[in-house]
Formats: C-alpha cells, structure tokens, sequence
C-alpha cells in the first residue's frame, strides 16, 4: 500500500511547493477566466431579459411553475456539503489523509453557497422583493410565514454560509502567516498581514486555534446535515405526489454528500495537474476518496431504491402512478439517465484499476454530477407533469433557453470564484500537511506524536 | 397531564378541522355547483373576466400554459362506443376552492396568502415575491401567475374590451400569483351595505359573477352560516359538512340520490366549493 504523502518532505519545501501556486497566472489561467465570464454574461443577459419580460419567457407554465431553477439551486445546496464532509466529519474521524485536499473543497462549500443563493433570486417572480422573506421589522408589523418551509431555507442557508466562510477563514489563519512571512512587497503581502490577524504562532495562539477549530467543526457538522435537510422538506412538507415522502431528508444529504464527493475528485484532479501538486494530492489518497465516494453512492442508491419500495408498498394509487410516469413518461431518458450516471456509473469505482486513473476518474466524476443534477431536476418536474389532478396530466414541459442559459452560467459563477481563490489564497493547507507528515514520520520510527498516543 | 392524557389530546388536535374551535360567526361563503345542469357553456368563465380583469392571453400563450382562467370548465369524456365524439363530454367549472385547511396558506414564504375571517382563501398581491409554493402545493392546480406584465402587453384587453374594466379590482403586474377569490370585492360591498343598515347580508343579496350569468344556475353561492341560505340548505340536503375530511353519508333511500361530494377530500383540505355529481344515464 503506497504512502499517502512522503514523510520526508521538507517544511520550507512545502511552503514553496504551495506559495508557488499563488504565482502571476500562466495564459491558460486567463483564457479560462475570461470563458467563465462570458458564461457569466450568457446568464446575466438572459436574467435581464427575465427580468424585464417576465418569468413567462423561462417557459414555466401554470400547472408546471417549477423546474431549473431550483433543480439548480438544490444542485449547488448539495455540492456545498463536500467541504463540511471533508473538512469537519473526517476531521473529527481523525482522518488524516484529508489534509491536503480539503482547503478547496472548504472553498468549494462557500462559493457553492454563494451560487445557490442567486437562484433563490433569479426564481422568483419579483425578484426586487425578495427582502419580504427575510424577518426585518417594518412599519407593516408583517414577518414572513416561519410555517414555510422556503423560509426556513433562508435561515438554514444563511447560517450555513456564514459558518462556512467563518470556517474557511479561521481554518487559513495559520496559512495567511505564512504567506505573509514569504511573499513579497505588494498588494498580497498586505492582504495577508491584515486577514492573518498577527498571527505568530505562538503556543498559547495553537492551544486557542485548535479548540475554535474543533468547535466550529462540531457546530457546521448538523448544520451540513439539517440544511438539506430543510432544503428536502421544501418538497417533504408539500403534498405533491412524488414529494410527500418521509425518506427525502436523509436522501437529499446523502445525495448531497454524494456530488460533493464528486466534484471534489473533478478540483483534485485539475488542481494536481495545474499546480503539481503531485506530492500532496497523492494517488492513495485519491484512492481513499473515490472509495469514500463509491461508499455514498451506494447509500444514495440504497434511499433511492427505498423511496421506490414505500411507493410500491405504500396504499397511494397516485405516488405510485406518479413513480409509473417518471419512468415511461416523456422525462423518462432523464430518469434513466440518472439511475444510470447515479447507480450503475460508480460500480466502476470498486475496482482497483480505475481508483487511480485519473482521466478516467476525472470523466467519471464529471457524469456522476450529472446524474445528480439530473436527479434533481427528475424529483421536480415529473411530479407537476402528474399531480393529484387530472387537469394537471400530460402538462410536460421543457425549459427554455433561458432557463439552461442561467444555469449554465451559474457554472461560469462558480468557476470565476474558485479560481480567483487558487490564485489568491494557497489551495493546499500547508501547516496541516507539515502536521501530516510529521505525524506520518514519528509512525514511521514508531514514535507516538504525544504521549499516549500510539 | 399524564402520558394518554397527552397522546389523546394530540390525537384529537391533529384530526380537528381548523375552524372547529374558531367557528365562523357571521359569515362563511361556500358554494355549490350542479354539474347535472352545467352545460360547459363557459359563461361564467367570461364574466370572471370581465369582472375581475383578467387578461386575454392569446392564443400562443394558452397553448404555452399560461392560461389564465380563474374558473376553467374541465371537458371529461364518456364517449366509449358513442356514435358521436362529443356525446359523452362532462363539463366541471374548476375555480379556487377556498380550502379551510389550504395548503397554499402554510407554504406562501412571505405570507400572502391567508384565510379570512368569513372564510375565504385571500391573496395578497402586493405582497407575494412570486415564489409560486402555493401553486406548487395546490392539488386544484387553481391559481394563476402572472408570468409576464399583462396590464402593458398589447392585446390584452383589446378595444372595446378596455372600458369595460372594472374599477373596483387591481389589476396585477408581472411575477405575482392570483386566483379566484369569490368576487371579495362584491362581498366586501354588500357586507358595507349591510353593516350600515344593521344586518347581515340576505342570502341572494351577493351573487359571485360567475353564479350572476350561469344560464342554468348551476352555481349556488352564498352563507353557510345564514341557516336561511340555499347554499347552506343544499349542503345539508347533500349530507357534506365542511369539517369533515370523509363524509358519513347516512344510508338511507336518499343514498342513491345524494349527489353532493367534494374534491380530493382525502387530501384534508375542506373544501369550500361542494358539487353535485352528474346524474350518469345509467344511473336513471
């Protein structure tokens, strides 16, 4: 069994590997970076137009009112929990091996969050009021309806957000000093002396950090878990057939663990091959995490094969109708395809041969999002395409190019933020991968890093 | 309070309908529609119209969906073996229920969407985002969003149409959910005319446009409260009480020619709306 990291790796080497990648960007950098904004644009001209015109020209119509927008925005809710996944629970599982992968995938949570926050926007009908849903006092006395479940998702993902940026940043103090004791001059040494907060390192500075650290992980592990949650009971606590079904909760985590997990493999891949940063996102430990992923795509499999037995068990003529029309109706490629990318696709990921080849993962993990997306757009529109209603049946309906214009750019989003970070921020964690090799050299002489601990 | 004590309780919490310790005092509107004597003419859809101001879409638009009929009439088909396709056509006027218990109410984010005092289901149309939950929760699948600002799109209400706009009504610019609403503001003005005069609205006093130009009055509209009402009357002829999610018809002779049941009830929304089943050829 390879190593997971070389334990004899020098400190100062580290922190050069990783303060090079904060170096003035190569060409391929911009040309990256100017695509991400024209997908931008896509997505900001198609909003205006929206905007302007109505909502109307997204192709919604009245029985169907639904459909990308919070497919999207779920897509992004659930990709956000790859940070906390890897960051906080494995931290507490002291799994080491995450240490140098999970400085992106903290990044990823946030700039995830951030995206899925502009779809709440860009869905609603009037957009410029979209304050109304947030509890401020005002001359009315009117608060939102805390009974909705959209408004428990504003609270429940601004906590998050806020926790997780808190998270990110406690988490690259120690960081931010390095990076302020060896750049140069300039605007960057600036920023990192005012965000590394004076850090120096002292003992008493660890002690404190260690425990902040600790506690925050331990606060964003059930927020992780009740967000989804919340944003699953947006269709658990309706009565639309296909949605009033208890097990959406804990499907909707796991699902979101599961694209989490895959896209953390895509940034790995990228990020191992634009950095060279083959010394610390290592192969074993790129085995440990398309393992971990294979891990959550059986438990998705499993809660989805649930949600299809209590259909089948279950006295309601409608749901089951409902589960008959998602798979042979008009959306029935989609949910195959789904089944397909989120089921059967990562059966590959058991054997040893593709656990370290990386285009191949790199392939894979793209279709496993996918599929999540997909599931997410296949539990929404079927359900208005085949409600309790007959007058509802046969209402399918196909989004327009406006829709698939701002999800698209939403990627461009996305993109634009992540890379901004690698370039400003260091992408690896560098005194916890000095902690990891330290840790993994004292094993090496059978030493224990402190006493009692073997 | 001991344990049963309190799992009896929940028990009788969770089955109580909404209004059964806030009664309704003076007035709660219902209505009942006898699909036996609706002829699918569609009247009463273009009187909804023309009262409440309701914008003419087009045809491009209605075939996209975005149909904007706060009543529809619902074409069913019977035609097995008929010698003529349009013999067996069975014709429900569809419009908001007004549920007691509406699961559009709990799910509005902002809360624009409320249950009167006298009953009705109200939408607030300054102040929904246009978050469209409540269509996404209405298991009618009856009401309507404004999916672009029809009050500036041309040919909505195209000359003459314009002048017959009726005043007492808003009209609702983009991005804003709206539905039937049992013509309030004909009930807020009888119920003014009332009050100044000391009673209570007389059954008959209010018509909801819709009841006003049913050829065949097929629509009875009124005060379920008022033991005078017709309304009231039919519901109890018909053995449909509002509180109840199941009904417990009494077998008897009437059994056969109780008619009167409401939609998806299952669903425990109390309806308000109460229709009477078409009397089928086979069963005469």
């Amino acid at each position: 069994m390879e190593k997971d990291i070389r334990e004899d790796i020098a400190w100062a080497q580290i922190n050069k590997d990783v303060l090079k990648s904060l170096e003035s960007p190569r060409r391929l950098y911009w040309v990256i970076l100017l695509i991400a904004l024209a997908m931008i644009s896509v997505a900001v001209g198609c909003e205006i137009y929206q905007y302007t015109t109505g909502m109307g020209v997204s192709n919604k119509n009245n029985s169907h009112v639904w459909s990308l927008y919070i497919a999207t925005f779920i897509f992004w809710i659930g990709m956000s929990h790859s940070g906390t996944l890897l960051s906080a629970i494995l931290h507490l599982m002291h799994a080491d091996w995450r240490k140098p992968i999970y400085r992106f995938a903290e990044a990823m949570t946030t700039f995830s969050l951030m995206t899925a926050g502009l779809f709440v926007m860009v869905h609603l009908g009037r957009l410029w009021q979209v304050y109304y849903v947030m509890p401020y006092p005002n001359e009315r006395w009117v608060w939102p309806n805390f009974q909705s479940p959209l408004v428990w998702d504003m609270f429940a993902i601004a906590t998050y957000l806020s926790s997780s940026v808190l998270f990110l940043y406690v988490g690259m103090i120690p960081d931010l000093a390095i990076c302020r004791d060896n750049i140069h001059a300039g605007w960057r040494k600036k920023l990192y002396t005012v965000m590394s907060l004076g850090w120096e390192g002292t003992d008493r500075q660890w002690r404190n950090f260690r425990v902040t650290y600790l506690t925050i992980a331990c606060f964003l592990i059930p927020l992780a878990v009740s967000v989804h949650s919340i944003v699953a009971s947006d269709f658990a606590m309706s009565n639309m057939p296909g949605w009033h079904v208890t097990s959406f909760p804990p499907y909707f985590v796991a699902g979101a663990l599961y694209s989490g997990c895959a896209a953390i493999i895509t940034l790995f891949i990228i990020l191992r091959y634009v950095f060279r940063f083959e010394e610390y996102m290592t192969l074993p430990i790129m085995k440990k995490l398309v393992r971990l992923t294979f891990a959550i795509a059986m438990v998705w499999t499993y809660l989805n094969l649930i949600e299809f037995a209590s259909v089948w068990y279950g006295h309601d003529q409608t749901a089951k109708d409902q589960l008959i029309f998602k798979a042979t109706g008009p959306y029935a490629p989609f949910f195959w395809a789904m089944i397909f990318f989120g089921s059967i696709l990562p059966l590959m990921l058991a054997f040893k041969r593709f656990q370290t080849h990386l285009p191949i993962l790199f392939v894979v993990s793209i279709l496993l999002n996918v599929g999540m997306w997909l599931e997410r757009w296949m539990i929404i529109s079927p359900s208005f395409a085949h409600g309790h209603y007959p007058w509802t049946w046969d209402h399918d309906q196909w989004p327009s190019l406006v829709q698939w214009g701002i999800v698209f750019g939403s990627f461009g989003w996305f993109t634009l933020l992540f890379m901004v970070f690698c370039k400003v921020f260091p992408s690896v964690s560098m005194y916890e991968v000095k902690e990891m090799v330290y840790h993994r050299s004292l094993a090496l002489k059978h030493k224990p890093a402190v006493k009692g601990d073997y | 309070m001991s344990i049963t004590n309190l799992l009896e309780n929940w028990s009788d919490f969770r089955q109580q309908h909404p209004s059964d310790d806030r009664p309704h005092r003076e007035y709660k509107w219902a209505m009942s529609i006898d699909l036996d004597s609706c002829t699918g003419c569609n009247a009463c859809s273009v009187a909804c119209y023309a009262e409440n101001n309701l914008p003419v879409v087009g045809k491009v638009k209605f075939s996209h969906g975005h149909s904007h009929h706060w009543i529809r009439i619902e074409r069913y088909w019977d035609n097995d073996g008929r010698e003529f396709a349009d013999q067996g056509a069975q014709f429900l006027p569809m419009l908001c229920q007004h549920c007691e218990s509406a699961p559009c109410e709990t799910v509005c984010p902002v809360g624009a969407t409320n249950h009167t005092a006298d009953g009705l289901n109200s939408q607030v149309y300054n102040r929904c985002v246009g978050s469209r939950y409540c269509n996404a929760n209405c298991p009618y699948k009856v009401r309507y969003f404004n999916w672009y600002d029809y009050p500036t799109t041309d040919n909505v209400w195209p000359e003459p149409m314009n002048q017959q706009l009726n005043p007492d009504v808003t009209v609702r610019g983009k991005g804003v959910m709206e539905k039937c609403t049992f013509c309030v503001q004909r009930l807020t003005v009888a119920k003014s005319n009332a009050r100044t005069e000391g009673r209570l609205v007389l059954d008959g006093e209010v018509q909801t446009a819709c009841q006003q130009v049913c050829p065949t009055g097929a629509i009875t509209f009124g005060n379920l409260v008022d033991p005078l009402a017709k309304v009231g009357k039919q519901w109890m002829t018909q053995q449909v009480e509002l509180n109840k999610d199941k009904q417990a018809k009494n077998e008897a002779e009437e059994a056969a020619k109780l008619r009167g049941y409401r939609i998806l009830e299952e669903l425990r929304t109390y309806p308000s709306v109460m229709y009477l089943e078409q009397l089928r050829e086979s069963a005469i």
